[in-house]
């Protein structure tokens, strides 16, 4: 439940930073999660259906894209990737692992409509 | 149309953090983050750390509960001096809670804080407080798959607890693993075997407790 908390400084910033850039609407906030943090994009969704009520945000849809875990090997000295459920070297099973990446936590871009034009997104032609 | 963000969604607590540590830093004292599930012992723990330290240093507590006053009177009664943090509900401390109570301590007669986080292996990892150290608590009757499920919380900390620990030989719990997974994400922090009741591995997480103290004062 400490999604509560977090939503509400989300949705602020995303808000903020969407009038900043004369955006009339937020469609969707994409927001990069590391695997290894206690993040889950479900409970962000429904409190920001609660918090994003009357806003410029209201009916945002969240996007969350995770991000691996990123080691590097102390034992073999090679890079990989592996899941907080199975520690160890993905290469040669060694337990004496560097994190390299994988407690991100940030917003990576907003679907906005600006000057009430809706939304487009023509690079993938999705929507 | 897409627009590009960019922004650490944590920053709004990890600046508060900042300055708490500042304004601690401007007191020379050091404050311990103590983190745990609920009956992991870290009242018992800060209660046997108070005995072994406060010869040494001068010592406030900020209580974390989410309602009630038990634990905060079980510390004051110690005559140190302790404020109770009620979070209604939430399952955390946030940098901006500490730095609203912090006031209420007498800052310029102590050295050493201890802050007993909600009982949460969840939530405390996410948020820092302003802390010059982190203690997480293990209690061996709560299983040794801990690790694996809550990696935050173990990664991030700078030291692991394994409280108690004289209840070993009555548990299926398995040290080597614990062990094994901790010093696999945390291979640099160190752990402690302790029995608040016995008293038994007190003494040399003290010790740690006060080099770094003495760390962060110099």
């Amino acid at each position: 439940m400490h999604e509560l908390t977090i939503t509400e400084h989300l949705l602020d910033h995303c808000i903020q930073e969407a009038r900043s850039q004369n955006a009339s609407r937020i469609r969707t906030i994409r927001v990069c999660i590391g695997e290894l943090r206690g993040i889950v994009p479900d409970c962000i969704q429904i409190y920001l259906d609660m918090l994003s009520e009357g806003t410029i945000a209201e009916g945002v849809r969240l996007e969350a894209e995770f991000l691996p875990v990123k080691v590097s090997c102390r034992d073999c000295g090679q890079e990989g990737e592996i899941t907080p459920r199975h520690l160890a070297c993905p290469h040669c099973g060694g337990l004496n692992l560097k994190i390299l990446s994988g407690k991100e936590f940030y917003i990576k871009s907003m679907e906005v409509d600006i000057n009430g034009n809706k939304s487009t997104a023509p690079d993938h032609g999705l929507e | 149309m897409e627009i590009k963000v960019l922004h650490q969604i944590m920053d709004w607590n990890e600046d508060v953090s900042e300055e708490v540590k500042a304004s601690l830093a401007s007191h020379n004292i050091c404050m311990i983050n103590v983190m745990g599930s609920p009956g992991a012992g870290k009242t018992s723990l800060i209660t046997s750390l108070i005995g072994t330290l406060k010869d040494r240093f001068r010592i406030g507590v900020i209580e974390g509960d989410i309602a009630g006053q038990v634990d905060a009177e079980r510390i004051a009664g110690l005559g140190i001096p302790t404020v109770q943090l009620n979070t209604d509900g939430a399952c955390h401390i946030e940098a901006m809670s500490i730095q609203h109570i912090l006031p209420s301590l007498p800052l310029d007669d102590l050295d050493l804080i201890f802050v007993e986080n909600i009982g949460n292996l969840v939530c405390p990892a996410e948020f820092r407080i302003g802390e010059s150290l982190r203690i997480t608590l293990l209690s061996i009757p709560e299983g040794d798959d801990k690790v694996e499920k809550y990696p935050l919380m173990f990664t991030d900390t700078d030291c692991l607890v394994l409280n108690k620990y004289d209840m070993l030989p009555y548990f299926d719990f398995d040290e080597q693993r614990v062990c094994s997974n901790y010093g696999t994400v945390n291979p640099d922090a160190p752990l402690f075997r302790v029995s608040s009741r016995s008293g038994d591995g007190i003494c040399d997480l003290a010790d740690f407790i006060a080099e770094k103290a003495g760390n962060s004062q110099s």
